[in-house]
C-alpha cells in the first residue's frame, strides 16, 4: 500500500513537471503554426480549422463583432493553421543573415571552449607549478558574478579596444565566461583518468604532447562534448550581451532578431514563435547527435581499480 | 649491453624525504627486484630510473651516459604498471604496437613482432579485443607483451602482480620468469612480497624508510641479513628475535635473556666480533626444534621449555606458536608430529644459525 501511494506520487510529480516543461514548447508550435497573430489564444491545438464568418466591413478579414461560426468551439474566431509563419520568417525578414551571425559567432566560441578548456584543464589536471591554486580560485570566483554586474566594464573595455559592433568583441566575452566552468569541467573529467596512461605512452615514446592528445584527449570526448554544448549554448541562446555590442541589425544574433519582431504597438507573435522554434532545431538536433558521446565508463578496462 | 647505476640519489616530495643517499649498481641482465614495505621508496626509485620523476640529487646512468635530463620516451626503458594501464580505447593488438608506431616502424613489422609476442604470451587469440573484455590475467599478459614487444634496454615492472589473484600471481610469477630467461635483459622487479622477492630475483635490494638495508642474493639475504629489518622482512614465517645481552663466562658466550641462556658455539661466524652488550638475537623458525618428551635434566644447552598456542597447519608443514614467558617464538615442524594446542614441548635452538643484531643500530655484529 505504501509502495503504492509512493508510486503514485512520483508519478504525479512527473506529470506535474512534464506539463510545466511542454506547456510553453506546445503553445509556441501553435502560435507559429496560425495564421493570424493569435497569441492570446488559450489554445493548444497545433491544427485548427478557419473558421466562416460573417464579413460585414468586406475586407476579407474578421473583424471584432463579426459572426463567426465556432467550429473549434474555442470561443474566439480562429484563422486557420499554415506555415505562413515560417515562410515570411525566410522570405520578410533578416533570419537567415542573423541565424549565419548566431552560426559562427557560436562556432568559433565553441572552438575557442573546447581548445583552451581541453588544455587549460590539463595544466590543472596533471602539472603541478606556482599560482596553480590560486587560478583555479581566480577561475571559479569569476564565475560568481552574474553577467549583466560585468556589462558596464565588459562595454568599456571593448569600446577602448573598439570592439563593439563586432564579431571578435562579442566571442571575446562569450569565451571569457564560459571558459572558467568549461575548464573545470575538463579538469575534473582528466583526474578521473589515472596518470599511469600517460605515463605508459610516455615510456612508449611519447612526447607529453602525443601522450595528451593520442591517449588522454580521446578518452575525453564525453567531457568535450560537455564543453563543446555548454559553449555553444552559452552564445547561441545569449541576449543581454549581444544586444549591448551589437547595434548595427546586420550583425543580430538570433536572440537580438527574435526581438526585433517585437514592437512597442505591435509584435508579430506568428513570426517570433515561428522563429523561436526554428532557432532551438540546431540546438536540439547537436544535444541529440552528441548524446552518445555522453556515455561514460569510456576508461573502463584500462586500469585495475 | 644495459647498465643502470644510481649514484647518491635523494628525492623528497615536500618535507616528506622518501629516497636518501641511494647507490646501487644494477648489472647487466640481471633480475634485481626491489622489495620493502609500502612507502620505503623502492617505487619511487623506479620512476626515478624510467624518468617519470627527476631526482633531487644524484645521478643515474644508463649504459655509461647520464640521464638525469634525458626524456622518459628517450630512455627505451619498458615499464609494466601495477594497475596494467593499458590504453582503452585501442584493441589488444595497437596497445601492443603502439610504441613501435610511434617510434615510427613499418606496418609489417609491427605486426610481424605483435603476433609473434602475442604467441609467447599466449595471447594471440584476444588480439582484437578491447581492454575491458579482458580478464585480469589477460590485461597483464597484454601489459607484458606492450613491454616486450619493443625490445627495450631495460623492463620495469611496479608490483605487477599485486592485483591478480593468489593462484594467478603464482603461475605469472613462474611467467615472468620465463620470459627473463628468453630475453635476458636486465629487469627491475619492484614488490612488497618477499615470496616474489626470493623467488623472482637474482639480486634482491632491501628497502626501508628511502634507504637501502641489504643487496644480496636472494639465499644470502635470507641466511645472512645484515640488520633486523632485513632479517624480518625476508622469510615466512617471520624470524623469532629476542632482545637480551651478550657476556661471558668462563671463556664462554652466552646469551641470556628472561628465562632464556643460550650458550654460543666457538664456531660462530660472529663470535670474534662479541662484546658484552645488548643485543637482538634472531634465529629462523625451522632452525629451532621442537621436543616432545622434556628432558628434565639439569645444565641442558640451548634447551628451552614453553607451551603451544596454536597450531598453523600449512600441510606439507606445521606452524607452532610457542608461548614462553613474555616471548612468543615460531617453530617450523613436520606435519607428522603429534601434538595438541597446550601442550607442552621443549625447544631445542641451533644457535649456529641464529643472529645477533646491535640493539641498538639493528645491524648484525660483525
Amino acid at each position: 500500500m505504501k509502495k503504492k501511494i509512493e508510486t503514485i506520487l512520483i508519478f504525479m510529480f512527473l506529470v506535474f513537471f512534464s506539463i510545466g516543461t511542454l506547456y510553453p514548447v506546445l503553445n509556441i508550435l501553435s502560435v507559429s503554426l496560425k495564421t493570424d497573430n493569435a497569441f492570446h489564444s488559450q489554445s493548444l491545438a497545433l491544427i485548427q480549422i478557419r473558421e466562416k464568418f460573417e464579413d460585414i466591413n468586406n475586407n476579407n478579414k474578421w473583424d471584432e463583432g463579426e459572426i463567426f461560426f465556432d467550429k473549434n468551439e474555442n470561443g474566439i474566431w480562429d484563422a486557420g493553421s499554415g506555415l505562413r509563419s515560417y515562410f515570411n520568417l525566410f522570405k520578410d525578414t533578416d533570419f537567415l543573415l542573423w541565424s549565419r551571425n548566431s552560426i559562427i559567432i557560436s562556432l568559433l566560441v565553441t572552438m575557442t571552449g573546447v581548445v583552451f578548456a581541453s588544455i587549460g584543464g590539463y595544466a590543472l589536471s596533471r602539472f603541478k607549478f606556482k599560482g596553480r591554486e590560486f587560478g583555479m580560485i581566480a577561475l571559479l570566483t569569476t564565475q560568481m558574478f552574474p553577467a549583466t554586474m560585468l556589462l558596464l566594464p565588459f562595454f568599456i573595455l571593448l569600446s577602448y579596444l573598439g570592439l563593439i559592433n563586432s564579431y571578435l568583441g562579442l566571442i571575446i566575452i562569450y569565451s571569457s565566461t564560459a571558459l572558467p566552468f568549461c575548464i573545470w569541467q575538463m579538469k575534473g573529467y582528466y583526474d578521473t583518468i589515472p596518470p599511469a596512461l600517460e605515463e605508459s605512452a610516455r615510456l612508449d615514446g611519447c612526447t607529453q604532447l602525443q601522450a595528451f592528445y593520442k591517449i588522454i584527449l580521446p578518452l575525453s570526448s564525453p567531457a568535450l562534448v560537455i564543453t563543446a554544448l555548454f559553449s555553444f549554448m552559452a552564445s547561441w541562446s545569449e541576449y543581454v550581451v549581444a544586444a549591448i555590442i551589437l547595434q548595427d541589425p546586420k550583425l543580430y544574433t538570433l536572440p537580438l532578431g527574435l526581438k526585433s519582431f517585437q514592437a512597442s504597438l505591435s509584435t508579430q507573435w506568428g513570426l517570433y514563435a515561428a522563429g523561436a522554434v526554428v532557432v532551438s532545431i540546431p540546438v536540439t538536433i547537436l544535444f541529440i547527435s552528441l548524446s552518445k558521446y555522453l556515455v561514460s565508463g569510456l576508461t573502463m578496462g584500462s586500469v585495475k581499480e | 649491453m644495459s647498465k643502470v647505476i644510481l649514484k647518491n640519489i635523494s628525492k623528497s616530495y615536500g618535507s616528506n624525504e622518501i629516497l636518501k643517499n641511494i647507490n646501487l649498481d644494477i648489472y647487466d641482465s640481471e633480475f634485481l627486484v626491489l622489495v620493502g614495505p609500502s612507502g620505503c621508496g623502492k617505487s619511487t626509485t623506479l620512476r626515478l630510473i624510467a624518468g617519470l620523476e627527476s631526482p633531487d640529487d644524484g645521478e643515474i646512468i644508463i649504459n655509461n651516459s647520464i640521464v638525469n635530463n634525458m626524456d622518459p620516451s628517450k630512455r627505451d626503458i619498458a615499464m609494466v604498471f601495477q594497475n596494467y594501464a593499458l590504453y582503452p580505447q585501442m584493441t589488444v593488438k595497437e596497445n601492443m604496437g603502439f610504441g613501435l608506431k610511434i617510434r615510427k616502424y613499418k606496418k609489417e613489422e609491427i605486426d610481424t613482432r605483435v603476433i609473434e609476442t602475442a604467441k609467447t604470451l599466449k595471447i594471440d587469440n584476444l588480439l582484437d579485443r578491447k581492454p575491458k573484455a579482458l580478464s585480469g590475467g589477460q590485461r597483464q599478459r597484454v601489459a607484458l607483451g606492450r613491454a616486450i614487444v619493443r625490445k627495450p634496454k631495460v623492463f620495469l615492472f611496479d608490483e605487477p602482480l599485486s592485483n591478480l589473484d593468489a593462484k594467478l600471481r603464482q603461475e605469472m610469477r613462474v611467467e615472468i620468469k620465463r620470459l627473463y630467461k628468453l630475453l635476458n635483459t636486465t629487469m627491475i622487479y619492484v614488490t612488497h612480497d618477499q615470496t616474489e622477492a626470493m623467488t623472482m630475483g637474482s639480486r634482491i635490494v632491501v628497502m626501508n624508510n628511502g634507504k637501502i638495508e641489504q643487496v644480496d642474493s636472494p639465499e644470502n639475504t635470507y641466511l645472512k641479513p645484515k640488520s633486523i629489518f632485513s632479517s624480518s622482512f625476508i622469510g615466512a614465517p617471520k624470524i623469532n628475535l629476542i632482545n637480551g645481552e651478550l657476556y661471558k663466562e668462563e671463556s664462554e658466550w652466552y646469551f641470556h635473556s628472561n628465562g632464556i641462556k643460550l650458550q654460543i658455539k666457538s664456531t660462530h661466524y660472529q663470535y670474534s666480533n662479541f662484546k658484552a652488550e645488548k643485543v637482538t638475537f634472531g634465529i629462523r623458525a625451522e632452525d629451532i626444534n621442537a621436543n616432545l618428551k622434556i628432558n628434565e635434566e639439569k645444565d641442558q644447552i640451548n634447551l628451552i621449555k614453553g607451551s603451544v598456542d596454536f597450531i598453523e597447519n600449512l600441510g606439507s608443514e606445521m606452524n607452532l606458536h610457542i608461548k614462553m614467558l613474555d616471548n612468543n617464538f615460531i617453530i617450523k615442524c613436520e606435519r607428522k608430529l603429534q601434538v595438541r594446542e597446550n601442550q607442552e614441548v621443549q625447544m631445542c635452538f641451533d644457535v649456529d644459525q641464529g643472529h645477533f643484531f646491535n640493539f641498538k643500530t639493528g645491524k648484525i655484529l660483525c
